[in-house]
């Protein structure tokens, strides 16, 4: 069986990566499975996907801990320890990184032992590039299978790709085939792994679980004010602001509806927005009985909050 | 019939289309949410001619779904988790006015504290309710198992409603290659529902929820509808022959993988039970008599096929993703209450795992092979096991120690 990890950030495309190569490999009349793993869904976040491919019905499930193949389309996820990129990788296992860096360097810095190739055909750093992460990252793998004719992989980006319509998948499939005919270049394949044996086997290393007091064993979250310490203000692209000749001191409306509790009320009885902490939600507008609040473009203002 | 990839949650949606359904009241929550949006967009474009409405909650969607139940049309509806819960005093109520529908429930862990990853607790907590409840291990089985729900649930000698249920992540959101029959060959097996004469109407109303008291008009409605329960194991094994006639995919109630030469048996349900699979085959390559036994109904609970499949075994490990708090793994002490006291009964292991998601390793099925091997052997049974290494508490050990300087910082603030 074939067992293939890609690791990417939310918005990369691993799940499309992997639904492709999936495809793919069921064209070829593999037996499969493919599945990303996410927590909380945004853009950003560590996410992984994999794929596994074999001629017999498949038994195995959830993450792979024994990849024949692993696909890093952003290195910086490297050194962070939830995304686990290099969980379970031996010197049987093929990496492939998305990297202005050479090969060598990862392979000395990772310490590893196994093959390791930097993704071909993708401008590392050009946020025009990252829509094609996803199917050069597909391609790399399919092509080093050296079980997935280009025929087929063209069809799986047809078939996956369809409903953004045709100009996408034109231009997936342009990218797909280059990277494609870069990796087969490259010379680099992989193999399928074997199962674990029950013959030999590292005993798990279970433990007693014992009781403890509900003073530590109970799921709270003690770090407080930390909402306070977030500078959520950053995320702001449209600012609220206060016409005070118009607001006429009604008091609370718009610091009651603000979900950030954002606004507060001064001695006066005036509102007065915190803009370290004001998300741009605009609420405080749409409630605003004398349409005192207006709505102005955050570009072009310093970040944070204060005025340009 | 078409053989294509599809997640756990679309081999559902299908279900749904296959099994031509008229209304599906919705409300989404994760990792169930796939399944609405599917059945949307076919709403919207017309390949499925049913009425979809997005309630509120859940708790009105169970009653939406009883309610036009009793109309007698076909109805869907999917939830998950703490949506199931927030229903679950309409799960009683509507398993009462004996409302046939089918209900896809998509297995996630409950708060506190919060996660989304799988285990039973949730649908396990509607056990009693009067749905009945066909658990699911592989893609195929959610669309498969739609298609049979509505044939039990809809039965005379049945009519109550149905739970259909799938692993969150593990089935929802992974892709397997699924046979998709035609929507002729559905008809074939699922005809339209006759509803004989369930006429719940507007211009006609009638009471569906009337007070007894007293208690013998009460036992009367109960009793009665755990009969009905019980008919579903004789209904699900003609529904079973027909589908496998139409099909050529068999199910029984209970799915028994390599045990008849078996001394030791896995039993488990849901979609860790393919893993145990998995590791009943490793296991037999080295020479070892195990097999795995996976109840795919639970309710009813198919006690006689359980009964004949493990008495006479020397060891049955049984591995429960759920935990009843203060009891233990639910399964362990349903299969264990079937063989206690019957000739030729195994000694009985309590293992629990995959709370919360957690994986279960092969190396951790082989080693449960040897602690039932071995208990065999004295005869007696270990205290049950949580599944949990010393790498596992170290992780935790690590938060905690967070925890305590931030709190620790709390306190010196507070002086």
């Amino acid at each position: 069986m074939y067992r293939i990890r890609f690791h990417g950030r939310g918005g990369q495309g691993m799940k499309t990566a992997s639904r492709i190569l999936g495809t793919a490999f069921f064209i070829e009349a593999f037996e499969v499975q493919d599945a990303p793993i996410y927590g909380a869904e945004r853009r950003g976040a560590p996410v992984f996907a994999y794929v596994r491919a074999g001629r017999e019905a498949i038994n195995e499930r959830g993450a792979i801990t024994n990849p024949d193949l692993v696909v890093v389309a952003d290195d910086t996820l490297v050194p962070v320890p939830a995304a686990g990129v290099l969980r379970g990788v031996t010197e049987n296992t093929v990496l492939i990184i998305n990297s202005v860096e050479e090969p060598e360097t990862w392979r000395e810095r990772l310490n590893l032992t196994g093959p390791v190739v930097t993704m071909p055909g993708v401008k590392v750093g050009d946020a025009q590039e990252v829509r094609f992460t996803g199917v050069v990252s597909a391609a790399a793998a399919a092509a080093v299978t050296g079980v997935i004719s280009k025929t087929s992989f063209e069809a799986a980006i047809r078939e996956e790709i369809a409903p953004l319509g045709e100009a996408v998948v034109d231009e997936n499939l342009k990218r797909g085939v280059e990277a494609f005919d870069l990796t087969v270049k490259n010379g680099v394949s992989i193999k399928e792994g074997s199962t674990v044996s029950a013959a030999a086997y590292k005993r798990p290393e279970w433990i007693e679980l014992g009781f403890e007091s509900a003073a530590i064993s109970a799921p709270a979250i003690h770090s407080a004010a930390t909402s306070e310490r977030m500078k959520t203000g950053l995320w702001r692209t449209v600012r609220p602001v206060i016409d005070y000749d118009r607001c006429n001191r009604c008091w609370w409306l718009c610091s009651t509806f603000c979900p950030d509790g954002a606004i507060s009320v001064n001695k006066e009885g005036f509102p007065e927005i915190d803009y370290e902490h004001c998300k741009g939600c605009m609420i405080c507008m749409a409630q605003c009985p004398p349409h005192a609040i207006s709505a102005e473009a955050e570009h072009g203002r310093k970040e944070g909050g204060d005025e340009a | 019939m078409k053989r294509r990839l599809l997640t756990g949650n679309a081999a559902a949606a299908w279900g749904a289309r296959l099994a031509d359904v008229d209304y599906i009241p919705a409300f989404p929550i994760t990792p169930q949410t796939e399944i609405i949006e599917t059945i949307a967009g076919w709403t919207d474009s017309g390949e499925m001619d049913a009425s979809m409405v997005t309630m509120e909650s859940e708790h009105s969607m169970i009653t939406a779904a009883g309610t036009a139940a009793a109309t007698g049309v076909r109805v869907f509806t999917a939830t998950s988790s703490q949506g199931l819960l927030y229903a679950m005093e309409m799960l009683y109520t509507v398993a009462g006015w004996r409302a046939p529908f089918v209900l896809v429930n998509v297995s996630r862990a409950l708060a506190a504290p919060v996660t989304l990853e799988p285990d039973h607790n949730d649908v396990l907590a509607a056990r009693d309710s009067g749905f009945l409840q066909l658990h699911c291990s592989t893609c195929q089985e959610v669309l498969d198992g739609v298609l049979l729900a509505y044939r039990i649930a809809e039965d005379s000698r049945v009519r109550l409603p149905m739970i259909v249920n799938l692993d969150g992540f593990y089935l929802s959101f992974t892709r397997e290659p699924v046979e998709v029959p035609t929507a002729k060959e559905a008809k074939a097996f699922l005809p339209p529902f006759d509803s004989k004469g369930m006429s719940f109407r507007a211009s006609s109303p009638i009471s569906q929820a009337v007070a007894v008291l007293g208690g013998g008009p009460y036992s009367y409605f109960r009793y009665e509808t755990h009969l009905a329960a019980l008919n579903a194991l004789t209904v699900f094994d003609e529904a079973a022959e027909d589908f496998s006639k139409i099909f050529g995919r068999s199910y029984g109630s209970v799915e028994s993988y390599r045990t008849e030469d078996a001394k030791y048996l896995f039993v488990m349900m849901g979609s860790f039970a393919t893993k145990a699979r998995e590791a009943v085959d490793r296991l037999r390559d080295e020479g070892w008599p195990i097999g795995l036994l996976r109840p795919r109904l639970v309710r009813p609970f198919p006690a006689e096929a359980i009964a004949r499949l493990a008495s006479g075994k020397e060891a049955v490990a049984v591995i429960d993703q759920n935990l009843s708090l203060g009891k233990g793994g639910v399964l362990f002490t349903e299969v264990s209450s079937v063989l206690y006291g019957q000739p030729g009964a195994p000694v009985m292991l309590s293992f629990i795992g995959g709370l919360g998601g957690r994986d279960i390793s092969p190396e951790e099925f082989f080693e449960i092979a040897g602690v039932a091997k071995h208990a065999a052997k004295e005869g007696k049974a270990p205290p049950p096991r949580l599944l949990y290494t010393e790498d596992e508490l170290k992780e935790v050990r690590k938060l905690q120690m967070i925890a305590n300087v931030e709190r620790g910082e709390l306190e010196d603030e507070d002086e």
